[in-house]
């Protein structure tokens, strides 16, 4: 098995540390391995920026993403930059409030941003973001994410991000249940 | 963290930082540099992890100074590395040949770029191969590594030390951007089981007859005297005679070059490293070395199912080369081909040494070469026998 994940938006939105938290995850807590690239160019810098994630059960030769399986995009500029590069069939996770898709694409929908707000801080709009994805992949046990995000924020924020895993948990798991 | 400071378990790294931490692993408590893309998060690290551990990080004003310093932390005992990229490593050539001529052990990493000049700062090369070689003037000889991983990153920084100390030279660790940046788990072992060589220390009973650059083993390995320990030692980039005075006799100078380049010749065999997979019955071999070996590795994977009998060969030292395996491996395969991000330099060295046909794999840089060049050439050699992709 090998799963290419692309997490996508702009720069500030933490976009860096969810692949990170997935990554951990994925290769410290859950046995699996992981490994995760970022560009670093001056495309890096403003407009889209991307997090790369291959996660496979057995040691990974090539790193890098070339056709993503999952696709998660919280601005439309990364959307309508990545959706392409990504597998027609992807599994393609978007900020509703942010994020326009093409008629066509079948996304999943999650107001992460708007979720975020409601906890007080749109900043972790992104671990809102990993709490749907691992609802709704199973890519990676829940509480291996968790693990991985008390070893990775500060201990000032972590309760706070630990509601914004859970926000984006339980909407994917109503969202499920209404369907 | 242990009370020295070494951080244990495991962690999900950047290559970058888990350089970093095999220094501090290692023993390594100086660190004299100037920030550069793509090494910049070594530097990084160092800066903030030495003031917690008694280490000593200095940014100089360039890389020439740099390295020197490295070389006076080395000369006062300090276990001492730098860390550079292309630009970088130009400058600090004049004095890597003097580490070589003082005999001064110590790390200097290269995360390579595309080159050459300012090239592409932020993407990947292999194209210094042959400067680690022959970038300083004189012949002489040193080690080099080539880590594929982050955890080789932390590894081989290590083995590096190690390596370094035994010899009395300096160490050339050529990672690339890929394996700088890319992130991925690393396993750091309790503390009492990181391996540290002991660099070979004169005789203290007998301080007034020691001649610092006398090596009477046969390893042609001299003890090293540390500064300020009360030995008379004296360190010039010159032609210097066993007490390490300068001496302007060709006698003295062949002397003394030739043990140098002697010294890596007579313990090459155990400075070599080499990883092979699937040899038993190959035909022809990929040989390959740093992040492009990952490509390497999975073209080979990739060929075995589709049933052509091809090994894989992975340069873990690319210095001194590894003359007698790949000789040996040249007696019982028809065909090598040579894998690298550059325009073609360890495969001028693969085809000096076998009287088989090599084929070279390479790109300028600027991007990890895929699996799928390398499946090709696979192919076709398999086909034809022999192909040139130059």
């Amino acid at each position: 098995m090998r799963t290419e994940i692309r997490l996508a938006g702009f720069g500030g939105q933490g976009i860096g540390l969810a692949g990170l938290i997935l990554g951990k995850a994925v290769s410290l807590y859950d046995g699996l391995e992981a490994v995760m690239t970022q560009a670093y160019g001056p495309e890096a810098r403003g407009g889209a920026s991307s997090t790369n994630l291959v996660v496979a059960d057995r040691p990974i030769d090539y790193p890098f993403v070339q056709e993503a399986d999952i696709l998660v995009t919280l601005s439309q500029e990364a959307y309508t930059r990545f959706r392409d590069e990504a597998k027609p069939e992807a599994l393609v996770i978007i900020d509703e409030d942010l994020v326009q898709p093409s008629p066509q694409d079948s996304c999943l929908k999650v107001p992460a941003t708007k979720l975020a707000e409601d906890l007080g801080r749109r900043i972790v709009a992104n671990v809102v973001m990993l709490g749907f994805l691992t609802a709704t992949t199973g890519l990676v046990e829940r509480e291996s994410i968790e693990d991985a995000i008390k070893s990775s924020v500060r201990e000032n924020v972590l309760e706070l991000n630990m509601k914004a895993f859970a926000a984006g948990y339980e909407y994917a798991r109503k969202l499920k249940a209404d369907q | 963290m242990t009370s020295s400071g070494v951080l244990t378990g495991k962690h999900f790294f950047q290559g970058d930082e888990a350089c970093a931490e095999g220094a501090i692993a290692a023993g390594c408590r100086f660190f004299g540099g100037y920030p550069i893309t793509p090494s910049t998060e070594i530097a990084e690290r160092l800066a903030h992890r030495f003031p917690e551990i008694g280490g000593v990080f200095i940014q100089m004003e360039d890389e020439m100074g740099s390295m020197a310093a490295v070389l006076g932390a080395s000369a006062a005992g300090a276990r001492a590395m730098t860390a550079t990229s292309g630009p970088g490593f130009s400058l600090m050539m004049e004095n890597i040949g003097l580490a070589v001529m003082m005999e001064l052990p110590c790390v200097v990493v290269n995360v390579q770029r595309g080159s050459p000049s300012t090239g592409l700062p932020t993407l990947p090369g292999q194209s210094e191969v042959m400067q680690a070689r022959w970038g300083s003037h004189g012949d002489y000889g040193l080690a080099a590594f080539s880590p594929w991983s982050p955890q080789e990153m932390f590894d081989l920084t290590i083995h590096s030390f190690n390596v370094a100390d035994r010899y009395r030279i300096p160490i050339l660790l050529m990672a690339d951007e890929v394996v700088g940046h890319m992130v991925e788990r690393v396993v750091i072992p309790r503390e009492d089981q990181i391996t540290r060589w002991e660099r070979k220390r004169p005789d203290p009973n007998n301080k007034d007859a020691f001649e610092p650059f006398l090596a009477e083993d046969p390893d042609l390995v001299p003890p090293l005297a540390y500064a300020g320990e009360g030995y008379r030692v004296h360190f010039t980039g010159l032609t210097h005679d066993e007490l390490g005075y300068p001496d302007m006799s060709a006698e003295t100078h062949h002397r003394l070059v030739t043990r140098l380049v002697e010294k890596i010749n007579y313990n090459s065999e155990k400075i070599v490293q080499t990883e092979d997979h699937f040899m038993d019955d190959a035909r022809i071999v990929v040989v390959s070395y740093g992040s492009t070996a990952r490509s390497a590795r999975r073209a080979v994977k990739d060929a075995r199912q589709e049933g052509i009998p091809v090994g894989f060969l992975r340069l873990v030292s690319l210095w001194p080369f590894p003359t007698n395996q790949i000789r040996e491996l040249a007696d019982h395969v028809d065909s090598f081909i040579v894998a690298e991000m550059n325009l073609g330099q360890m495969a001028l060295e693969v085809e000096r040494h076998v009287r088989r046909p090599v084929t070279g794999v390479h790109h300028a840089g600027g991007a990890m070469m895929a699996p799928d060049r390398i499946l090709d050439a696979i192919r076709e050699v398999a086909n034809t026998g022999y192909t040139h992709l130059r």
